[in-house]
């Protein structure tokens, strides 16, 4: 199974710039809104039309400018869930799911299809349900059987919990998970948010303003972002311009400090940064003087905002992340990080 | 009793309202695809008639289909006039109810929620079918409302119809004609039976639509 994109488009706003391969798995395009994100999806549906570039899905071209290939999407094999799930609103469960058997034939070899994938997604008993009388669990599986019963050779999700109250988000995400690994299919998500793609992909792109920076797998995308719009959209609090002034040492300028790092610091080091949960009051590496600002309680975490002893006080301070029961009762007059844990983002 | 022009009324009616059925869901539906110039110049023309006073329409149609225009000329050797016969009314009342069926079911078809369709393209699902079975069921309340409309403004065609068929008993009178006729000639009494008839059918027209809506709400909540 393999995926390859190269697409441009032109916006007016900004330029959609796409080129990345995605192979087994679940991958997933994290980025803010209106970055352009969606857009690729529904180019490499057919339902966009990119300005130049090519795609190609398992040795298959689907788009291609220069040699003017451009499959209608019912010729793509491509299944995609939509942000509202685009359940047709005319027709009931049943005849939404036989919508999707176009390649399917006889009415017997369809019904057997329709009660194994009603099974599969426990809607057995919506089946003359009409969707507006499904709740927003029974409508995202009801889509998805629909797609599913498709056999497209790549599912596309967009957004696909964004339709949902944030208290049926978590349970569904772990459910619609394992489903999609059971199912061994490739599978392409949208997202702008960081703990979904944290928890159903195997390997996460990041995008900013249309250009595609980062394709990673999922844990070393968190550990090494590797550019400020991935550290950012991982959830990196604290980022900050720095200059490279050793092999394993950089200064950071608007903190007054210098860091000693891990990895050898490369050539083109834009800035650095540091998790607000990766501040320590016990280590002895990178230990500096610090002032408390002010803080922010959440419901199990604290978030403490201080100062470095050096640092301009016009500048943002830096955000240290603590669960509230190991809370130190008195602010630390120094606080540390670990060379492992600093960021190093690159041009 | 002389039942001509009700049933002249109601073929004129019935058959430029199939006719303003397709051609107005046609124009809406590719307007809706055009570039936004070209669709601004599109939508003032076929929107024209319906501000426009019928008589004016009518000079219009005379001048292309008049016996003597070349157009006109061209149709008379294949035995087609649409001057001073029944079916010229068809033209008449069409081209004055087009822009009620054109405007509604373009209004309905612009809020209909595109996603739907590109769904069912991914899927594989023919673009007639997506059409026919997904789009059209979708914008029915619209697209019901524009064709009854357009029936009921069909129906009550005066000014192009008279500029075009005029007034034959027998011929070319339809129920509005009729009324203006007899009215003008004081015969008051066979003037308020030509108008209750045309209120009859009007009012059970409208009833029947109501009665649809109702059952339609009731199927959609069962």
């Amino acid at each position: 199974m393999s995926l390859i994109v190269d697409i441009r488009k032109d916006l007016g706003s900004f330029q959609l710039e796409a080129a990345f391969e995605a192979g087994n798995g679940i991958t997933s395009l994290l980025g803010p809104s209106g970055c352009g994100k969606s857009l690729t999806l529904k180019c490499i549906a057919g339902i966009e039309k990119p300005d130049r570039g090519h795609i190609e899905l398992n040795g298959r071209v689907l788009f291609d400018s220069e040699k003017r290939i451009n499959l209608r999407p019912q010729e793509r094999h491509v299944g995609y869930l939509f942000q509202n799930y685009a359940l047709f609103p005319n027709m009931t469960l049943r005849k939404n799911i036989l919508c999707g058997m176009t390649e399917v034939y006889g009415r017997d070899e369809k019904e057997r299809r329709l009660q194994e994938i009603l099974a599969m997604m426990r809607l057995e008993n919506q089946v003359n349900h009409k969707p507006h009388q499904l709740s927003g669990g029974q409508q995202q599986r009801a889509a998805l059987a629909r797609i599913l019963v498709s056999e497209p050779l790549l599912l596309l999700l967009d957004e696909p919990f964004s339709a949902l109250d944030a208290h049926l988000r978590d349970s569904l995400k772990i459910g619609l998970r394992d489903m999609l690994q059971s199912l061994g299919r490739e599978v392409l998500m949208v997202t702008h948010s960081r703990e979904e793609a944290y928890t159903m992909s195997d390997s996460i792109a990041v995008m900013d303003r249309g250009r595609l920076l980062t394709h990673k797998p999922t844990k070393e995308l968190f550990a090494d972002p590797g550019s400020i719009p991935a550290a950012v959209m991982t959830g990196c609090k604290n980022i900050a311009a720095a200059v490279k002034t050793g092999e394993h040492e950089v200064e950071v300028p608007e903190w007054g400090v210098r860091l000693k790092t891990a990895a050898p610091v490369r050539e083109g080091l834009a800035a650095v940064g540091i998790r607000a949960h990766y501040f320590n009051a016990g280590t002895a590496h990178n230990r500096f003087p610090v002032a408390y600002v002010e803080e922010m309680e959440e419901p199990f975490e604290t978030t403490l905002q201080f100062r470095f002893a050096g640092q301009d006080p016009n500048s943002a301070p830096i955000w240290w992340r603590i669960p509230k029961d190991k809370k130190p009762a008195q602010f630390p007059a120094e606080l540390g990080v670990a060379p492992a844990n600093i960021l190093l983002l690159y041009e | 009793m002389d039942w001509y022009p009700l049933i002249n009324s109601l073929r004129i009616a019935a058959i430029s309202c199939v006719l303003v059925f397709f051609s107005g869901i046609f124009f809406a539906y590719y307007a809706a695809k055009l570039p936004r110039a070209v669709k601004g110049v599109l939508d003032v023309i076929l929107t024209l008639p319906m501000v426009l006073p019928p008589t004016v329409c009518g000079y219009f149609l005379l001048l292309v289909f008049g016996v003597k225009r070349p157009l006109g000329a061209l149709l008379l050797q294949v035995g087609i006039k649409f001057v001073m016969t029944w079916y010229g009314g068809i033209l008449a009342a069409a081209v004055v109810a087009f822009p009620l069926m054109y405007r509604t079911a373009r209004g309905a078809f612009e809020s209909f929620d595109q996603t739907l369709a590109y769904a069912g393209q991914t899927l594989g699902l023919s673009n007639t079918f997506i059409f026919w079975r997904i789009r059209m069921p979708a914008c029915r309340q619209g697209i019901l409302a524009g064709t009854v409309l357009s029936f009921a403004r069909a129906l009550g065609e005066y000014g192009a119809t008279s500029m075009l068929i005029g007034y034959t008993p027998g011929r070319t009178a339809t129920i509005s004609t009729t009324v203006y006729q007899l009215w003008r000639t004081n015969d008051e009494k066979g003037a308020f039976f030509w108008v209750m008839v045309n209120l009859a059918i009007s009012t059970v027209v409208l009833l029947a639509v109501n009665l649809l809506e109702a059952r339609q709400k009731k199927a959609v909540k069962a």
